[in-house]
């Protein structure tokens, strides 16, 4: 790990003064410190904002949930309004990696975390994100990568949090020196048709210092459900986050998110316009989760992945709406 | 070198003893010399790269160490401070080999930058059990053999003491929700099991809580 400067700042202020070139913001540092020991990034000082007490808590009220951005994963998935309110929520954040990392891992640093690909991790190669001419992955051992939206650069973003939270419709919002701003998460996240260099919109002198989640609707249920590898410590193969708005059988409204289907997670739109107004049953689920692979592009190794998010679209809107239980082969299934 | 001569000197000796030492002359002024860095300006002051004083409290002990700020929390127990007990395994958070509690909640020392621990209260597995006085659950991992080459072990104890902490009657499915973070290569998680279910059945028929520490504030 390379030298550094260390700042322990105790409000937002304080670290505001200290964010500037070559500085970078710490949280749980989880992800910081994994790209620090294998050389991706290099920071000059870390600005420590764990202990700003501004940024922790969640406030719960008839508007919706605000949640402080150094929210841990564990606190989110404990919290009792959250399991039954923001249901999807709760199962992303309580099965993302491990117990430790869970404790240890906030919801802002999970939000910005680095995409996943091994060819981006390491430092042997100089792909395009790290000023390269080559994306690695295209001819390469892509099982894992991206199967939309892959076409300039495949790599995946796996944050298990930012899958619910874009379903609800959540917001991020940014303070600098210069103010505050607040973005829906919808557009937080940055394509690599958009720009290779840039993969969310927060600038260098930016902090997330509140993430909201507007109040559902009468009648919204959700639910969220995971692939793996392994049960513990695996990212993704394939994960959606599912919110209808329903009445009675009939679905008003649905959003729908897959994570580490594409470099930033991404909205179904189409599986969204076959539910709404439609009767919730195994035949309108599987309809919508074949209309959100329709577009997949898969690589050479991945595939599997598009039989994979039509099933986790499918069955997850049918765990959202009551009528299946959680898919014993998803992660957390035989918990 | 004869046997005598060896244990005269050895590294690990080297280290406590000059760590103690250390830890009882410094630690006024290690404490005098942060406050002034926080308050030395408007806001806290940056510190590093090169190495700075910091008071690490582990296992009820404050040691007074310098470090860099690059030094992971692992780095510290083990190198400075010479508690091997914590191993380091992936070094990436990925195996939960170096578990300590920080606060009681357990935590991955190897994704923990020791100066970002501040005055909170690290607990090792030198903290709740030695070999003259086993933690429950140590004694029941060396009961049930639940373990092999116990590379892994350390941190697995310190995660399945913490279940018992905060849940003092768990299911099978607790166990191994708490451990499923701790990777075992050699595949002992079903003793692992049965050993932390074994000492909160026994706690129960003693009606008596599980000791945490061998005496230490731990």
């Amino acid at each position: 790990m390379n030298r550094f400067t260390f700042v322990d700042c105790t409000t937002v202020a304080e670290a505001l003064d200290h964010l500037k070139q070559g500085s970078v913001a710490k949280a749980g540092g989880i992800d910081l410190l994994d790209l620090m020991k294998d050389g991706i990034v290099s920071p000059s000082m870390l600005v420590n904002i764990r202990r700003v007490k501004e940024l922790h808590g969640i406030e719960t009220s008839e508007q919706g949930l605000s949640l402080g951005p150094l929210t841990t994963l564990s606190e989110l998935a404990a919290h009792p309004v959250i399991q039954k309110t923001y249901t999807a929520l709760s199962d992303a954040a309580s099965h993302a990696a491990t117990p430790q990392i869970r404790n240890m891992a906030t919801v802002g640093g999970n939000l910005m975390q680095r995409q996943r690909c091994w060819y981006f991790r390491s430092s042997e190669y100089n792909c395009l994100r790290k000023g390269g001419s080559e994306c690695f992955a295209q001819k390469g051992e892509n099982q894992y990568h991206a199967i939309m939206g892959n076409e300039i650069c495949a790599m995946v973003h796996p944050s298990s949090t930012a899958v619910p939270l874009m379903a609800f419709g959540a917001q991020v919002e940014l303070t600098s020196k210069k103010g505050k701003r607040t973005v829906p998460l919808n557009e937080f996240y940055i394509r690599p048709d958009e720009s290779l260099l840039d993969e969310t919109v927060v600038k260098s002198d930016e902090l997330i210092t509140r993430i909201l989640v507007p109040a559902p609707a009468a009648g919204t249920r959700s639910a969220y459900q995971k692939y793996g590898e392994k049960e513990s410590f695996d990212w993704p193969l394939a994960d959606a986050g599912v919110v209808l708005v329903m009445d009675g059988n009939t679905c008003r409204s649905a959003s729908i998110v897959m994570g580490v289907a594409a470099p930033t997670p991404l909205h179904a739109k189409a599986a969204e316009v076959v539910l709404a107004g439609k009767t919730i049953d195994e035949a309108t689920a599987r309809a919508a989760g074949k209309a959100a692979v329709d577009s997949a592009t898969p690589l050479e190794q991945n595939g599997y992945k598009v039989q994979l998010f039509h099933t986790v679209v499918y069955r997850t809107i049918l765990l959202a709406s009551g009528q299946l239980k959680r898919d014993p082969s998803a992660v957390g299934g035989m918990a | 070198m004869s046997d005598i001569e060896k244990r005269a000197i050895t590294r690990r000796g080297f280290l406590k003893a000059a760590g103690a030492t250390a830890a009882s002359t410094v630690v006024e002024s290690a404490h005098a010399i942060t406050k002034d860095l926080r308050d030395s300006a408007n806001g806290p002051a940056p510190l590093g790269p090169g190495a700075v004083p910091f008071v690490l409290h582990v296992n009820g002990v404050p040691h007074s160490i310098s470090i860099e700020p690059r030094m992971t929390l692992a780095e510290a127990l083990r190198d400075t401070l010479g508690l091997t007990g914590t191993k380091v395994v992936c070094d990436r958070g990925s195996c939960s080999a170096c578990t300590v509690w920080v606060d009681k909640v357990p935590t991955l020392a190897c994704m923990t930058l020791a100066i970002d621990v501040g005055m909170r209260n690290i607990t090792t597995i030198e903290g709740i059990g030695n070999a003259d006085h086993l933690h429950p659950v140590q004694a029941a991992f060396v009961k049930h053999d639940a373990l092999q080459c116990g590379f892994c072990t350390p941190g697995m104890v310190m995660s399945c003491a913490a279940l018992l902490e905060r849940n003092p009657n768990p299911s099978l499915d607790d166990v191994k929700h708490a451990i499923s973070g701790n990777l075992c290569r050699c595949g002992t998680y079903p003793k692992v099991f049965a050993a932390t279910l074994e000492v909160a059945q026994d706690r129960k028929a003693l009606s008596r809580p599980v000791s945490t520490s061998n005496g230490k504030d731990a």
